[in-house]
């Protein structure tokens, strides 16, 4: 805790301060109007569950193509429980729920599946996830294909601000902690890190969980924001949209994955004009960015605020990018 | 006992088609080690290719046949050409995205230029029902069977048999040595783009032909289950990927004649992972050991 790092903080915490104060002030102005307003919710929602999946495929290396189920089990813990439990009590009790929920289920197929290699994991993950779908789909509590309407809307900007920032912050420390450390090592050699007796699987399962209830968050916000849920917004489309934000911020780069996040929602909304032509260009876009820089605009690099602020910090930053 | 066969026959003819899609997804991944996410949709492209030539140009359909899948085959080389080969030295998970982009392109492409309502596929040839011992099997559906075979067994005799299949079957070992050995590593990818991209628009026509439809996103769900198939036989291994094919459509349609119809992807899926937990390289995989 020496002064740098003091004001490392303090920035960081004015730098997020000062977006927040920025939105408030566009809005206030009418420079952002009830469309912007859904940009920026949506936005936080995909930064949060981005997060989430980062930590799972960026730190920890385990390819995952299921984080649309957890996102599901968020949202429709949220809803179902909001259905019983009215008022802001019901979104709060609902969205804890969704989250803990997410997390058991996270670790009853991380443990037995976590074992699995590379593709093999990603295609089990991605039958989980299409399992859960399919099991909403089917039940009678969830309303079936055609989803559960009329949720109650507690979500504004600002809680969805807040909570991705929490969420950065909470990603970020986890990296740099003793277990961050621990799961970055399993993904940079499993064998040499299981012969410094760390617990791969342990490590692993914690990597996924962790995304999984991130997921589930993210999940709970778009329910209450959008106050419509279907199976169908929680295919395998849904998976690699997150995947998408992922790659092209650069895999394992958390300020990347924000950037990105931030840019395909504001194309997104650009691309509204198009009508059809939208997602034509939305792929083309994808691939020309990949063709011109296959890591991701970031690269495992993050966007250093010490480095700017403080040249030559104490290396606190670049560390644990240098790998990957 | 005769509804159980007559599920079994029904669930081959689907199978075959699954097969036919897992095949091109076996070979790319076996070759470049890429899940081809388009691969699916060259299924479809393959479908609309045969709609042209049988409801445009009034072709006989196996004409139209092997006119889609020559077709198609380019259209795979071409990808490949474009959005995979300049990413073969970059990290796998951006080929894997770049081939995402590609899936997202023609689906939404295809959405564009021709809409995305179904079509009906034109009734090439006149559906006749054959009737033994209580088993019913349609023409479309022998079409169907014997197409498949006979593509699975020209594939094979190439990939034994003949100089480029064992150029595939070197790059697919080791392709630092292949190249030693002097073989056009491109050349061979290219070649493995085309075949796979070919059995895919086969598989697109013929499942045209049966099901009497075909719209711009039908390669989203087959294309996953093909994959599945490809990796329950063992990925990268080319009879895995028939069987694991067949497996999956018997499977389908005998959940599909229970009461449990509404669960049949969820039951394939649930039988995925059983098989990946219970052993991890597939069906017909084999044990690699892993040397520190």
């Amino acid at each position: 805790m020496d002064q740098t790092h003091i004001k490392y903080t303090l920035s960081w915490a004015a730098m997020a301060a000062m977006g927040f104060v920025l939105i408030f002030m566009a809005q206030m102005v009418g420079l952002i109007g009830h469309y912007g307003v859904t940009t920026i919710v949506l936005i936080g929602i995909n930064v949060i569950a981005a997060l989430g999946l980062n930590l799972v495929v960026g730190i920890s290396g385990q390819f995952s193509l299921g984080h649309a189920g957890f996102m599901a089990i968020g949202a429709y813990a949220t809803a179902l429980i909001m259905g019983v439990l009215p008022g802001v009590m019901g979104f709060i009790v609902g969205m804890v729920t969704g989250i803990a929920v997410s997390g058991i289920v996270a670790l009853i197929v991380g443990i037995p599946t976590l074992r699995l290699r590379g593709d093999y994991l990603a295609i089990a993950t991605l039958g989980f996830a299409e399992i859960i779908r399919i099991v909403i789909m089917n039940l009678k509590i969830t309303n079936g294909p055609a989803g559960i309407f009329g949720i109650a809307p507690f979500v504004s900007w600002q809680l969805v601000y807040i909570l991705a920032v929490i969420t950065l912050i909470i990603v970020v420390n986890f990296v740099r902690s003793m277990p961050g450390r621990a799961i970055i090592a399993v993904r940079d050699n499993e064998i040499a890190a299981e012969s410094l007796g760390i617990n791969t699987t342990k490590y692993k399962v914690i990597a996924f969980v962790l995304g999984a209830l991130f997921a589930a968050m993210a999940g709970s916000l778009r329910a209450s924001f959008i106050q419509s849920i279907a199976p169908k917004d929680y295919a395998f489309m849904q998976s690699i949209m997150i995947l998408i934000i992922i790659v092209i911020g650069g895999i394992g780069s958390m300020s990347g994955t924000v950037i990105t996040a931030i840019a395909l929602g504001i194309l997104d909304t650009l691309l509204q004009n198009f009508g059809s032509l939208r997602m034509v260009i939305y792929s083309v876009i994808l691939i020309v960015v990949m063709l011109i820089r296959p890591q991701g605009i970031f690269g495992s690099r993050e966007l250093s605020l010490k480095k700017w602020l403080f040249d030559g910090g104490d290396g606190h930053d670049t560390d644990h990018t240098e790998n990957a | 006992m005769t509804i159980f066969i007559q599920q079994v026959i029904n669930g081959l003819m689907l199978g075959s088609v699954y097969a036919l899609l897992a095949l091109g997804y076996t070979m790319v991944y076996g070759i470049i080690k890429l899940i081809n996410f388009a691969h699916g949709d060259i299924y479809m492209l393959g479908a609309y290719f045969g709609y042209f030539f049988i409801k445009v140009l009034h072709l006989n359909f196996f004409i139209a046949l092997v006119l889609a899948m020559a077709v198609s085959a380019v259209i795979g080389v071409l990808i490949e050409y474009i959005a995979y080969r300049p990413l073969r030295h970059s990290p796998r998970i951006a080929v894997l995205i770049s081939a995402l982009g590609i899936a997202f392109l023609l689906e939404n492409g295809m959405t564009y230029l021709y809409g995305s309502d179904q079509r009906s596929f034109p009734q090439a040839i006149k559906t006749v029902q054959y009737h033994f011992y209580g088993i019913q099997v349609s023409n479309i559906q022998l079409i169907i069977a014997v197409t498949s075979i006979v593509l699975m067994l020209l594939l094979t005799y190439v990939v034994k048999r003949t100089k480029m299949g064992r150029a595939m079957r070197a790059v697919s070992a080791d392709p630092d040595a292949a190249t030693l050995m002097g073989i056009n590593i491109n050349h061979t990818i290219s070649f493995t783009f085309a075949i796979g991209s070919a059995l895919a628009a086969a598989g697109g026509v013929l499942i045209g032909l049966y099901y009497n439809s075909i719209d711009p996103l039908m390669g989203m769900t087959p294309g996953l289950k093909a994959f599945v198939a490809a990796v329950l036989g063992g990925i990268g291994i080319i009879p895995g990927a028939a069987v694991g094919g067949w497996l999956i459509g018997i499977l389908e349609t005998m959940v599909q004649a229970t009461s449990f119809s509404a669960y049949k992807d969820a039951i394939v899926y649930a039988m995925l992972i059983v098989i990946l937990l219970i052993k991890p390289t597939g069906i017909l995989g084999k044990n690699k050991r892993e040397k520190v």
